[in-house]
């Protein structure tokens, strides 16, 4: 039950903040152009109130939930600025990343979203059955 | 009020990345891995969020207005390009080396600094480039 139950909780708290900043505010959420807005544009102080409400909800862990999995032993340098150099790039380039195409393009059936999601799902399960 | 909201909506919305346990590398990289030790629970996290995030399109599709914008500001674009795509394969890899997308990448600056941190720091200089290059090809 409680492997189902924290998931649901979560998914459910996730589609309810995009339905709520959609219904409001009239846009979409997606963290990787939210962060770049963040950093490149003039108006830094509504996505740096989002930015810093998600590092507080989401470091939030062990307040709410006990997690099921440990979090892995800290992992080489190189390995997280490659990552980070890819999502970055990556998601700019492509226009959105899990949370813009993948929860909020879905949800209104936009097919760049779908294509998006299906080929970055696609690549992330491949690097992992690659790389493990 | 727009402060306000948008600075709930983070605190929901990570609140909802810690509950699925998103924000753990570990769980992400156990959800991707379908040919290993596959974790499936991810998929409950996409599925209800799509459901309740389906719902406000559909209240949306009512409405002439947002209720506190002046107006709808949802993408329009609708054609599939290289970009897209090569962006979306770019970002499966990197997403699928370390576990990490943009947003629990963030909350691991609390989370586990010492990944954070790297991860961050390449997350911006990844976005920055892809800003710069954009900005050099519009002279």
């Amino acid at each position: 039950m409680e492997t189902i139950f924290n998931p649901l909780v979560g998914g459910l708290l996730i589609g309810l903040t995009a339905t709520i900043y959609l219904l409001t505010m009239g846009k979409v959420i997606g963290i990787s152009g939210i962060l770049s807005q963040f950093l490149f544009s003039k108006e830094r102080l509504l996505p740096f109130l989002f930015i810093a409400g998600l590092i507080i909800g989401g470091s939030a862990y062990g307040l709410l939930t006990e997690q099921t999995v440990a979090f892995p032993e800290t992992r080489s340098q190189i390995l997280l600025i490659i990552s980070g150099l890819l999502v970055g790039y990556g998601t700019r380039l492509g226009g959105g990343c899990t949370s813009g195409h993948g929860v909020c393009g879905i949800s209104r059936l936009s097919p760049r979203s779908i294509v998006a999601t299906f080929i970055f799902m696609a690549a992330a399960i491949l690097t992992v059955a690659i790389a493990h | 009020m727009n402060a306000i909201i948008t600075l709930l909506a983070g605190l929901i919305f990570g609140l909802g990345l810690a509950f699925s346990e998103m924000t753990n590398p570990a769980v992400v990289i156990g959800f991707l891995d379908i040919f290993g030790d596959w974790n499936p629970s991810l998929i409950i996290v996409m599925a209800s969020a799509i459901a309740v995030g389906m719902l406000g399109y559909f209240i949306k599709s009512k409405q002439l207005r947002p209720f506190i914008a002046s107006k709808w500001q949802v993408p329009t674009l609708r054609q599939i390009d290289s970009q897209l795509i090569i962006g979306s394969v770019f970002f499966g890899i990197g997403w699928g080396l370390s576990g990490y997308c943009p947003g629990p990448g963030l909350t691991a600056l609390v989370n586990n600094f010492h990944e954070g941190i790297y991860f961050v720091g390449a997350l911006i200089i990844g976005s920055g480039a892809h800003f710069l290059q954009t900005k050099m090809s519009q002279k």
